[in-house]
Protein backbone atom coordinates (compact mmCIF):
# COMPACT_ATOMS: atom_id res chain seq x y z
CA UNK A 1 0.00 0.00 0.00
CA UNK A 2 1.30 3.48 -0.66
CA UNK A 3 1.25 5.67 2.17
CA UNK A 4 0.44 9.29 1.61
CA UNK A 5 -0.09 12.72 3.75
CA UNK A 6 -3.95 11.59 3.98
CA UNK A 7 -3.08 8.67 6.39
CA UNK A 8 -0.87 10.36 8.27
CA UNK A 9 -3.81 13.36 8.81
CA UNK A 10 -6.20 10.27 9.69
CA UNK A 11 -3.60 8.92 12.54
CA UNK A 12 -3.72 13.02 13.80
CA UNK A 13 -7.60 12.83 13.55
CA UNK A 14 -7.77 9.53 15.41
CA UNK A 15 -5.50 10.93 18.22
CA UNK A 16 -7.48 14.40 18.54
CA UNK A 17 -10.95 12.32 18.24
CA UNK A 18 -9.59 9.60 21.15
CA UNK A 19 -8.71 12.84 23.58
CA UNK A 20 -12.01 14.70 22.39
CA UNK A 21 -13.80 11.44 23.84
CA UNK A 22 -11.70 11.55 27.35
CA UNK A 23 -12.92 14.84 27.40
CA UNK A 24 -16.68 14.31 27.13
CA UNK A 25 -16.46 11.15 29.49
CA UNK A 26 -13.72 13.27 32.12
CA UNK A 27 -16.08 14.48 35.13
CA UNK A 28 -13.56 16.33 36.74
CA UNK A 29 -14.11 18.96 33.59
CA UNK A 30 -15.94 22.23 33.85
CA UNK A 31 -15.94 22.51 30.40
CA UNK A 32 -15.81 19.41 29.29
CA UNK A 33 -18.38 19.52 26.49
CA UNK A 34 -16.92 22.42 24.86
CA UNK A 35 -13.30 21.67 25.00
CA UNK A 36 -14.47 18.06 23.90
CA UNK A 37 -16.26 19.34 20.88
CA UNK A 38 -13.40 21.46 20.10
CA UNK A 39 -10.79 18.83 19.80
CA UNK A 40 -13.93 16.25 18.27
CA UNK A 41 -14.01 19.33 15.36
CA UNK A 42 -9.84 19.31 15.04
CA UNK A 43 -10.28 15.39 14.85
CA UNK A 44 -13.38 15.76 12.25
CA UNK A 45 -11.13 18.31 9.69
CA UNK A 46 -8.26 15.98 10.00
CA UNK A 47 -9.60 12.98 9.55
CA UNK A 48 -12.31 14.28 6.51
CA UNK A 49 -11.45 17.93 5.80
CA UNK A 50 -10.08 17.14 2.51
CA UNK A 51 -13.67 15.07 1.35
CA UNK A 52 -16.13 17.27 2.86
CA UNK A 53 -17.16 20.79 1.31
CA UNK A 54 -15.20 23.60 1.87
CA UNK A 55 -17.71 25.51 3.00
CA UNK A 56 -18.17 23.54 5.80
CA UNK A 57 -14.99 23.00 7.00
CA UNK A 58 -14.80 26.84 7.04
CA UNK A 59 -18.51 26.82 9.44
CA UNK A 60 -16.49 24.00 11.20
CA UNK A 61 -13.32 26.54 11.89
CA UNK A 62 -16.01 29.54 12.81
CA UNK A 63 -17.64 27.14 15.54
CA UNK A 64 -13.93 26.07 17.36
CA UNK A 65 -13.02 30.04 17.07
CA UNK A 66 -16.25 30.83 18.60
CA UNK A 67 -15.52 27.86 21.57
CA UNK A 68 -12.62 29.33 22.27
CA UNK A 69 -13.69 33.16 22.47
CA UNK A 70 -16.31 31.76 25.11
CA UNK A 71 -13.52 30.28 26.90
CA UNK A 72 -14.48 26.73 27.01
CA UNK A 73 -11.50 25.33 26.12
CA UNK A 74 -10.02 24.77 29.38
CA UNK A 75 -8.17 22.29 31.54
CA UNK A 76 -9.35 19.39 33.65
CA UNK A 77 -9.32 19.89 37.77
CA UNK A 78 -7.68 16.19 37.59
CA UNK A 79 -6.06 14.99 34.73
CA UNK A 80 -3.97 10.75 35.31
CA UNK A 81 -0.77 12.24 36.23
CA UNK A 82 1.68 10.40 37.90
CA UNK A 83 3.06 11.85 41.16
CA UNK A 84 6.50 13.43 40.79
CA UNK A 85 7.28 10.48 42.96
CA UNK A 86 6.85 7.84 40.77
CA UNK A 87 8.83 10.47 37.74
CA UNK A 88 11.71 10.16 40.43
CA UNK A 89 11.56 6.54 40.85
CA UNK A 90 11.28 5.82 37.08
CA UNK A 91 14.00 8.28 36.60
CA UNK A 92 16.55 6.26 38.58
CA UNK A 93 15.15 3.09 37.22
CA UNK A 94 14.99 3.75 33.39
CA UNK A 95 18.03 6.20 33.38
CA UNK A 96 18.71 7.22 29.93
CA UNK A 97 16.35 5.07 28.35
CA UNK A 98 13.90 7.23 29.04
CA UNK A 99 15.44 9.32 26.32
CA UNK A 100 14.87 7.01 23.14
CA UNK A 101 10.74 7.54 22.40
CA UNK A 102 11.41 10.93 21.74
CA UNK A 103 15.14 11.04 20.19
CA UNK A 104 13.41 7.83 17.75
CA UNK A 105 10.53 10.55 16.31
CA UNK A 106 13.46 12.92 14.16
CA UNK A 107 16.42 10.10 13.70
CA UNK A 108 13.75 8.08 12.00
CA UNK A 109 11.54 10.87 10.32
CA UNK A 110 15.08 12.26 9.45
CA UNK A 111 16.26 8.71 7.89
CA UNK A 112 12.80 8.28 5.67
CA UNK A 113 13.28 11.48 4.36
CA UNK A 114 16.44 11.11 3.58
CA UNK A 115 16.55 7.10 2.42
CA UNK A 116 12.98 6.79 1.11
CA UNK A 117 10.82 7.53 -1.36
CA UNK A 118 8.67 9.02 1.57
CA UNK A 119 8.65 12.51 2.59
CA UNK A 120 9.38 14.42 6.38
CA UNK A 121 5.56 14.36 7.10
CA UNK A 122 4.85 10.86 6.15
CA UNK A 123 8.37 9.75 7.76
CA UNK A 124 6.84 11.96 11.10
CA UNK A 125 3.83 9.86 10.75
CA UNK A 126 5.89 6.75 11.15
CA UNK A 127 7.94 7.19 13.33
CA UNK A 128 5.76 8.46 15.67
CA UNK A 129 4.05 5.03 15.21
CA UNK A 130 7.73 3.23 15.91
CA UNK A 131 8.29 6.00 18.79
CA UNK A 132 5.36 4.95 20.32
CA UNK A 133 4.95 1.31 20.58
CA UNK A 134 9.08 1.32 21.71
CA UNK A 135 7.80 3.81 24.25
CA UNK A 136 5.34 1.39 25.57
CA UNK A 137 8.52 -1.63 25.31
CA UNK A 138 10.21 0.51 27.57
CA UNK A 139 8.06 2.14 29.95
CA UNK A 140 5.82 -1.35 29.84
CA UNK A 141 2.90 0.73 30.21
CA UNK A 142 -0.71 -0.07 29.21
CA UNK A 143 -1.82 1.47 25.94
CA UNK A 144 -4.87 3.43 27.05
CA UNK A 145 -3.04 5.46 29.60
CA UNK A 146 -1.28 7.19 26.66
CA UNK A 147 -4.64 8.69 26.04
CA UNK A 148 -4.32 10.39 29.21
CA UNK A 149 -1.03 11.74 28.40
CA UNK A 150 -2.20 12.76 25.14
CA UNK A 151 -4.78 14.84 26.53
CA UNK A 152 -2.98 16.62 29.03
CA UNK A 153 -0.72 17.76 26.67
CA UNK A 154 -3.32 18.74 23.68
CA UNK A 155 -5.12 21.06 26.49
CA UNK A 156 -1.94 22.64 27.82
CA UNK A 157 -1.39 23.69 24.38
CA UNK A 158 -5.75 24.34 24.06
CA UNK A 159 -6.92 26.49 21.31
CA UNK A 160 -3.28 27.76 20.72
CA UNK A 161 -3.30 24.68 18.81
CA UNK A 162 -5.09 26.17 15.71
CA UNK A 163 -3.36 28.90 15.63
CA UNK A 164 -0.84 28.36 13.04
CA UNK A 165 -3.43 26.87 10.61
CA UNK A 166 -5.65 29.98 11.50
CA UNK A 167 -2.78 32.91 10.48
CA UNK A 168 -2.34 30.31 7.32
CA UNK A 169 -6.22 30.83 6.47
CA UNK A 170 -5.82 34.45 7.18
CA UNK A 171 -2.70 34.61 5.19
CA UNK A 172 -4.92 33.37 2.29
CA UNK A 173 -7.50 35.75 3.16
CA UNK A 174 -5.14 38.65 2.65
CA UNK A 175 -3.56 37.06 -0.26
CA UNK A 176 -7.27 36.54 -2.30
CA UNK A 177 -7.82 40.45 -1.08
CA UNK A 178 -4.60 41.77 -2.60
CA UNK A 179 -3.01 42.92 0.77
CA UNK A 180 0.46 42.10 0.07
CA UNK A 181 0.22 44.20 -3.31
CA UNK A 182 -0.99 47.20 -1.05
CA UNK A 183 2.37 46.66 1.20
CA UNK A 184 4.30 45.86 -1.78
CA UNK A 185 3.15 48.91 -3.60
CA UNK A 186 4.53 50.39 -0.37
CA UNK A 187 7.44 49.49 0.09
CA UNK A 188 8.23 49.17 -3.57
CA UNK A 189 7.22 53.29 -3.79
CA UNK A 190 10.17 53.86 -1.00
CA UNK A 191 12.48 51.38 -1.29
CA UNK A 192 14.32 50.94 -5.50
CA UNK A 193 13.83 47.75 -5.61
CA UNK A 194 15.41 47.26 -9.20
CA UNK A 195 18.49 46.92 -7.34
CA UNK A 196 19.14 43.52 -6.07
CA UNK A 197 21.01 44.43 -2.83
CA UNK A 198 17.67 46.94 -2.19
CA UNK A 199 15.12 44.35 -2.78
CA UNK A 200 16.81 41.98 -0.59
CA UNK A 201 16.70 44.59 2.17
CA UNK A 202 13.25 45.19 1.36
CA UNK A 203 12.23 41.72 2.07
CA UNK A 204 14.20 41.00 5.17
CA UNK A 205 12.97 44.40 6.73
CA UNK A 206 9.89 44.17 5.69
CA UNK A 207 9.85 40.53 7.71
CA UNK A 208 11.13 42.29 10.56
CA UNK A 209 8.78 45.23 10.60
CA UNK A 210 6.02 43.25 9.88
CA UNK A 211 6.68 40.58 12.39
CA UNK A 212 7.35 43.41 14.86
CA UNK A 213 3.98 44.80 14.36
CA UNK A 214 1.91 41.90 14.40
CA UNK A 215 3.96 39.75 16.84
CA UNK A 216 4.05 36.75 14.27
CA UNK A 217 6.52 36.12 11.98
CA UNK A 218 4.40 33.10 10.49
CA UNK A 219 1.62 35.31 9.87
CA UNK A 220 3.91 38.51 8.44
CA UNK A 221 5.81 35.51 6.09
CA UNK A 222 2.72 35.09 3.90
CA UNK A 223 1.65 38.58 3.44
CA UNK A 224 5.51 39.47 3.29
CA UNK A 225 6.31 37.39 0.94
CA UNK A 226 4.08 37.53 -1.68
CA UNK A 227 4.32 41.20 -1.35
CA UNK A 228 7.92 41.80 -1.76
CA UNK A 229 9.60 38.08 -2.32
CA UNK A 230 8.47 36.87 -4.82
CA UNK A 231 7.83 39.48 -7.35
CA UNK A 232 10.67 41.42 -6.40
CA UNK A 233 13.41 39.12 -5.24
CA UNK A 234 12.33 35.79 -7.00
CA UNK A 235 11.20 36.88 -10.07
CA UNK A 236 12.95 40.33 -10.71
CA UNK A 237 16.20 39.21 -9.53
CA UNK A 238 15.75 35.28 -10.01
CA UNK A 239 16.72 33.95 -6.37
CA UNK A 240 16.15 30.57 -5.15
CA UNK A 241 13.01 31.00 -3.42
CA UNK A 242 13.55 27.78 -1.07
CA UNK A 243 16.77 29.86 0.16
CA UNK A 244 15.18 33.63 0.43
CA UNK A 245 12.30 31.70 1.76
CA UNK A 246 13.99 30.58 4.55
CA UNK A 247 16.33 33.04 5.48
CA UNK A 248 13.71 35.94 4.95
CA UNK A 249 11.60 33.70 7.82
CA UNK A 250 14.79 33.91 10.87
CA UNK A 251 14.92 37.47 9.52
CA UNK A 252 11.59 37.50 10.41
CA UNK A 253 12.34 35.55 13.85
CA UNK A 254 14.32 38.42 14.57
CA UNK A 255 12.08 41.19 14.68
CA UNK A 256 9.98 38.58 17.37
CA UNK A 257 12.67 38.94 19.73
CA UNK A 258 12.41 42.40 19.32
CA UNK A 259 8.63 42.96 20.17
CA UNK A 260 6.47 42.61 23.42
CA UNK A 261 3.94 41.75 20.45
CA UNK A 262 4.74 38.32 21.04
CA UNK A 263 3.95 37.96 24.33
CA UNK A 264 4.05 34.14 25.44
CA UNK A 265 8.64 34.41 24.47
CA UNK A 266 8.96 37.90 25.85
CA UNK A 267 6.48 38.99 27.98
CA UNK A 268 5.77 35.78 29.99
CA UNK A 269 8.95 34.81 30.52
CA UNK A 270 9.82 38.22 32.69
CA UNK A 271 6.50 37.45 34.64
CA UNK A 272 7.82 33.99 35.16
CA UNK A 273 11.02 35.17 36.22
CA UNK A 274 9.69 37.66 38.18
CA UNK A 275 11.61 40.96 36.78
CA UNK A 276 11.17 44.62 37.57
CA UNK A 277 11.25 45.37 33.85
CA UNK A 278 8.38 43.21 32.11
CA UNK A 279 10.11 44.35 28.40
CA UNK A 280 13.77 43.50 30.45
CA UNK A 281 14.26 40.08 28.53
CA UNK A 282 14.14 42.21 25.55
CA UNK A 283 15.95 45.88 26.63
CA UNK A 284 18.54 44.23 28.61
CA UNK A 285 19.67 40.99 26.29
CA UNK A 286 17.61 40.41 23.28
CA UNK A 287 18.22 43.40 20.96
CA UNK A 288 21.98 43.60 21.10
CA UNK A 289 21.81 39.88 19.28
CA UNK A 290 18.55 40.79 17.41
CA UNK A 291 20.52 43.59 15.04
CA UNK A 292 23.65 41.97 14.54
CA UNK A 293 21.25 38.56 13.91
CA UNK A 294 19.33 40.32 11.71
CA UNK A 295 22.38 41.90 9.59
CA UNK A 296 23.93 38.92 8.96
CA UNK A 297 20.58 37.35 7.67
CA UNK A 298 20.24 40.25 4.84
CA UNK A 299 23.66 39.70 3.85
CA UNK A 300 23.43 35.80 4.02
CA UNK A 301 20.13 36.05 1.51
CA UNK A 302 22.54 38.25 -0.61
CA UNK A 303 24.84 35.92 -0.52
CA UNK A 304 23.72 32.33 -0.63
CA UNK A 305 20.37 33.13 -2.42
CA UNK A 306 20.96 34.05 -5.40
CA UNK B 1 -5.33 51.20 1.80
CA UNK B 2 -8.95 49.90 2.95
CA UNK B 3 -7.35 46.36 2.49
CA UNK B 4 -5.16 47.29 4.87
CA UNK B 5 -7.59 47.18 7.67
CA UNK B 6 -7.10 43.55 8.63
CA UNK B 7 -3.49 44.62 9.64
CA UNK B 8 -4.92 47.02 11.46
CA UNK B 9 -7.31 44.45 13.29
CA UNK B 10 -4.94 42.09 14.07
CA UNK B 11 -2.33 45.17 15.74
CA UNK B 12 -5.05 46.42 18.07
CA UNK B 13 -6.69 43.71 18.79
CA UNK B 14 -3.52 41.83 19.62
CA UNK B 15 -2.27 45.07 22.06
CA UNK B 16 -5.56 44.99 23.14
CA UNK B 17 -5.12 41.51 24.54
CA UNK B 18 -8.28 40.20 22.79
CA UNK B 19 -8.42 36.25 22.35
CA UNK B 20 -6.26 36.02 19.52
CA UNK B 21 -8.10 32.94 17.41
CA UNK B 22 -11.01 35.46 17.34
CA UNK B 23 -8.79 38.82 16.51
CA UNK B 24 -7.60 36.62 13.64
CA UNK B 25 -10.44 35.57 12.49
CA UNK B 26 -12.39 38.70 12.56
CA UNK B 27 -9.25 40.53 10.48
CA UNK B 28 -9.95 37.58 7.51
CA UNK B 29 -13.47 38.28 7.58
CA UNK B 30 -13.30 41.77 7.22
CA UNK B 31 -10.90 41.60 5.22
CA UNK B 32 -12.65 39.65 2.97
CA UNK B 33 -15.29 41.92 2.87
CA UNK B 34 -13.84 45.02 2.53
CA UNK B 35 -12.15 43.15 -1.06
CA UNK B 36 -15.57 42.05 -1.99
CA UNK B 37 -15.71 38.88 -1.26
CA UNK B 38 -18.93 36.95 -0.24
CA UNK B 39 -19.44 35.35 2.68
CA UNK B 40 -19.80 31.92 0.89
CA UNK B 41 -16.17 33.26 -0.16
CA UNK B 42 -15.02 33.53 2.48
CA UNK B 43 -16.06 30.24 4.23
CA UNK B 44 -14.77 28.41 1.43
CA UNK B 45 -11.42 30.26 1.79
CA UNK B 46 -11.06 29.97 5.05
CA UNK B 47 -11.86 25.97 5.28
CA UNK B 48 -9.80 25.64 2.09
CA UNK B 49 -6.93 27.39 3.31
CA UNK B 50 -7.43 25.53 6.86
CA UNK B 51 -7.54 21.80 5.82
CA UNK B 52 -4.79 22.60 2.90
CA UNK B 53 -2.68 23.37 6.20
CA UNK B 54 -3.30 20.77 8.21
CA UNK B 55 0.10 19.27 7.96
CA UNK B 56 1.15 22.78 10.39
CA UNK B 57 -0.72 20.66 13.15
CA UNK B 58 1.44 17.47 12.43
CA UNK B 59 3.13 17.75 16.13
CA UNK B 60 -0.29 16.40 17.29
CA UNK B 61 1.61 12.95 16.83
CA UNK B 62 4.36 13.66 19.00
CA UNK B 63 2.38 14.31 22.30
CA UNK B 64 1.17 10.74 23.02
CA UNK B 65 5.29 9.96 23.33
CA UNK B 66 6.02 13.11 24.93
CA UNK B 67 3.17 12.81 27.16
CA UNK B 68 4.05 9.06 28.50
CA UNK B 69 7.49 10.31 28.70
CA UNK B 70 6.97 12.80 30.77
CA UNK B 71 4.90 10.67 33.13
CA UNK B 72 8.46 8.34 33.49
CA UNK B 73 10.36 11.60 34.72
CA UNK B 74 11.60 12.23 30.82
CA UNK B 75 11.91 15.94 32.18
CA UNK B 76 13.32 15.03 35.91
CA UNK B 77 16.21 13.19 34.11
CA UNK B 78 17.26 16.08 31.59
CA UNK B 79 17.12 18.30 34.67
CA UNK B 80 19.28 15.49 36.37
CA UNK B 81 22.18 15.43 33.11
CA UNK B 82 21.84 19.31 32.65
CA UNK B 83 22.82 19.62 36.33
CA UNK B 84 26.02 17.33 36.46
CA UNK B 85 27.46 19.69 34.07
CA UNK B 86 30.18 21.39 36.30
CA UNK B 87 30.08 25.38 35.18
CA UNK B 88 32.07 27.72 36.56
CA UNK B 89 30.03 30.74 35.42
CA UNK B 90 26.56 32.46 34.97
CA UNK B 91 27.56 32.87 31.23
CA UNK B 92 28.75 29.16 30.33
CA UNK B 93 25.89 27.87 32.07
CA UNK B 94 23.68 29.92 29.86
CA UNK B 95 25.69 29.01 27.09
CA UNK B 96 25.68 25.36 27.36
CA UNK B 97 21.59 25.73 27.28
CA UNK B 98 21.50 27.93 24.38
CA UNK B 99 23.82 25.29 22.72
CA UNK B 100 21.28 22.51 23.72
CA UNK B 101 18.26 24.50 23.31
CA UNK B 102 19.29 24.64 19.70
CA UNK B 103 20.60 21.39 18.93
CA UNK B 104 17.71 19.92 20.36
CA UNK B 105 15.14 21.89 18.21
CA UNK B 106 17.42 21.22 15.47
CA UNK B 107 16.35 17.36 16.35
CA UNK B 108 12.15 18.60 16.71
CA UNK B 109 12.68 18.13 19.60
CA UNK B 110 10.02 20.05 22.28
CA UNK B 111 12.18 19.61 25.20
CA UNK B 112 12.60 23.33 26.12
CA UNK B 113 10.85 26.60 27.47
CA UNK B 114 10.54 28.95 29.96
CA UNK B 115 8.67 27.70 32.47
CA UNK B 116 9.70 24.15 32.46
CA UNK B 117 13.40 25.09 32.01
CA UNK B 118 14.47 28.32 32.52
CA UNK B 119 12.87 28.91 35.94
CA UNK B 120 13.49 25.96 37.27
CA UNK B 121 16.71 25.01 36.00
CA UNK B 122 18.92 27.61 33.69
CA UNK B 123 18.54 30.34 36.35
CA UNK B 124 18.54 29.05 39.28
CA UNK B 125 22.08 27.25 37.99
CA UNK B 126 23.79 30.09 36.60
CA UNK B 127 22.52 32.15 39.47
CA UNK B 128 24.00 29.56 41.99
CA UNK B 129 27.43 29.60 39.36
CA UNK B 130 27.76 33.21 40.24
CA UNK B 131 26.88 33.51 44.01
CA UNK B 132 29.61 30.47 44.40
CA UNK B 133 32.11 32.81 43.00
CA UNK B 134 31.13 36.71 45.11
CA UNK B 135 30.70 34.46 48.56
CA UNK B 136 27.50 37.19 49.18
CA UNK B 137 23.81 38.02 48.29
CA UNK B 138 23.11 38.61 44.68
CA UNK B 139 22.83 42.93 43.78
CA UNK B 140 18.92 42.95 42.22
CA UNK B 141 20.97 44.30 38.68
CA UNK B 142 23.12 40.99 38.84
CA UNK B 143 19.74 38.93 39.13
CA UNK B 144 18.36 41.12 36.40
CA UNK B 145 20.87 40.88 34.11
CA UNK B 146 20.91 36.89 34.33
CA UNK B 147 17.14 36.48 34.49
CA UNK B 148 16.91 38.25 31.09
CA UNK B 149 19.82 36.42 29.35
CA UNK B 150 18.73 33.21 30.78
CA UNK B 151 15.37 34.08 28.92
CA UNK B 152 16.81 35.23 25.95
CA UNK B 153 18.75 32.17 25.51
CA UNK B 154 15.68 29.77 25.30
CA UNK B 155 14.55 32.14 22.57
CA UNK B 156 17.89 31.87 20.84
CA UNK B 157 18.00 28.15 20.94
CA UNK B 158 14.35 27.69 19.73
CA UNK B 159 13.90 30.29 17.19
CA UNK B 160 17.18 29.62 15.28
CA UNK B 161 17.69 25.77 15.54
CA UNK B 162 13.76 24.55 14.64
CA UNK B 163 13.81 25.47 10.64
CA UNK B 164 17.16 22.91 10.39
CA UNK B 165 14.37 19.88 11.77
CA UNK B 166 12.55 18.89 8.53
CA UNK B 167 8.88 18.71 9.84
CA UNK B 168 9.37 21.92 11.75
CA UNK B 169 6.29 24.01 11.36
CA UNK B 170 8.47 27.41 9.73
CA UNK B 171 9.68 25.38 6.74
CA UNK B 172 6.53 23.69 6.47
CA UNK B 173 4.74 27.36 5.99
CA UNK B 174 7.45 28.25 3.68
CA UNK B 175 6.41 25.45 1.51
CA UNK B 176 3.12 26.41 1.67
CA UNK B 177 3.35 29.86 0.81
CA UNK B 178 5.24 28.76 -1.86
CA UNK B 179 3.70 26.20 -3.36
CA UNK B 180 0.68 28.21 -3.31
CA UNK B 181 2.98 31.43 -5.41
CA UNK B 182 3.38 28.62 -8.28
CA UNK B 183 7.32 27.17 -6.55
CA UNK B 184 8.07 23.48 -5.28
CA UNK B 185 10.61 23.64 -2.63
CA UNK B 186 12.09 20.97 -1.21
CA UNK B 187 12.04 21.00 2.39
CA UNK B 188 16.05 19.34 3.02
CA UNK B 189 17.05 22.83 1.01
CA UNK B 190 15.24 24.85 3.51
CA UNK B 191 16.64 22.87 6.40
CA UNK B 192 20.15 23.38 5.19
CA UNK B 193 20.17 27.19 4.73
CA UNK B 194 18.52 27.18 7.71
CA UNK B 195 22.17 26.32 9.23
CA UNK B 196 24.57 29.42 8.72
CA UNK B 197 22.11 31.27 10.79
CA UNK B 198 21.39 29.01 13.48
CA UNK B 199 25.54 29.48 13.26
CA UNK B 200 25.47 32.55 14.41
CA UNK B 201 22.82 32.85 16.41
CA UNK B 202 25.01 30.51 18.48
CA UNK B 203 28.40 32.49 18.21
CA UNK B 204 26.59 36.14 19.00
CA UNK B 205 25.00 34.45 22.24
CA UNK B 206 28.25 33.02 22.92
CA UNK B 207 29.94 36.88 22.74
CA UNK B 208 26.82 38.25 24.78
CA UNK B 209 26.89 35.67 27.44
CA UNK B 210 30.67 36.22 27.80
CA UNK B 211 30.01 39.78 27.54
CA UNK B 212 27.70 39.30 30.24
CA UNK B 213 30.16 37.74 32.94
CA UNK B 214 32.54 40.58 32.37
CA UNK B 215 29.71 43.10 32.89
CA UNK B 216 28.92 41.18 36.43
CA UNK B 217 32.70 41.36 37.25
CA UNK B 218 32.53 45.14 36.55
CA UNK B 219 29.41 45.48 38.74
CA UNK B 220 31.54 43.19 41.53
CA UNK B 221 34.68 45.40 40.57
CA UNK B 222 32.53 48.88 41.18
CA UNK B 223 30.66 47.78 44.08
CA UNK B 224 33.69 46.73 46.07
CA UNK B 225 35.18 49.85 44.96
CA UNK B 226 32.25 51.64 46.89
CA UNK B 227 32.94 49.66 49.78
CA UNK B 228 36.12 49.92 50.24
CA UNK B 229 35.86 54.03 49.62
CA UNK B 230 32.91 52.98 52.30
CA UNK B 231 34.64 51.45 54.84
CA UNK B 232 37.70 54.33 54.46
CA UNK B 233 35.30 56.88 55.54
CA UNK B 234 34.67 54.76 58.53
CA UNK B 235 38.72 54.86 59.35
Amino acid sequence: MELTINHVYVLCGIISLVVSYLTFTDENHSNSIGTGVFWGILGIIFVFGGRIPSIFNGILVIIMVLISLSGKVSLSNEYSESSLDFKEKKSKSLKNKIFIPPLIIPTVTFLIAQFTKYDAKVGLGISSIVALITAFIITKEKPKEVGHDARRLFDSISSFAILPQLLAALGALFAAAGVGEVIADLIAGFIPVEMKIWSVIAYTVGMALFTIIMGNAFAAFSVITIGIGVPFVIQMHGANPAIVGVIAMVSGYCGTLLTPMAANFNIVPSALLEMKNENGVITKAQWKVAIPLFITNTILMYVLGF
Amino acid sequence: MIKLIGVLIVVVGISLNFEILSVVLSAGLVTGLVSGMSISDILIKLGDAFVTNRYMSLFVLTLPIIGLAERYGLKERASELIGNIKAVTAGRVIMIYEFFRLLAAAFGLRLGGHPTFVRPLVYPMAEGALKKDRKRNLLDKEKEIIKAHSAAAENYGNFFGQNVFLAAGGILLIQGVLKEAGYNVELLTMAKYAIPTAFFAILYGFIQFYLMDRKLNNINKESSVEEEKANGTYN
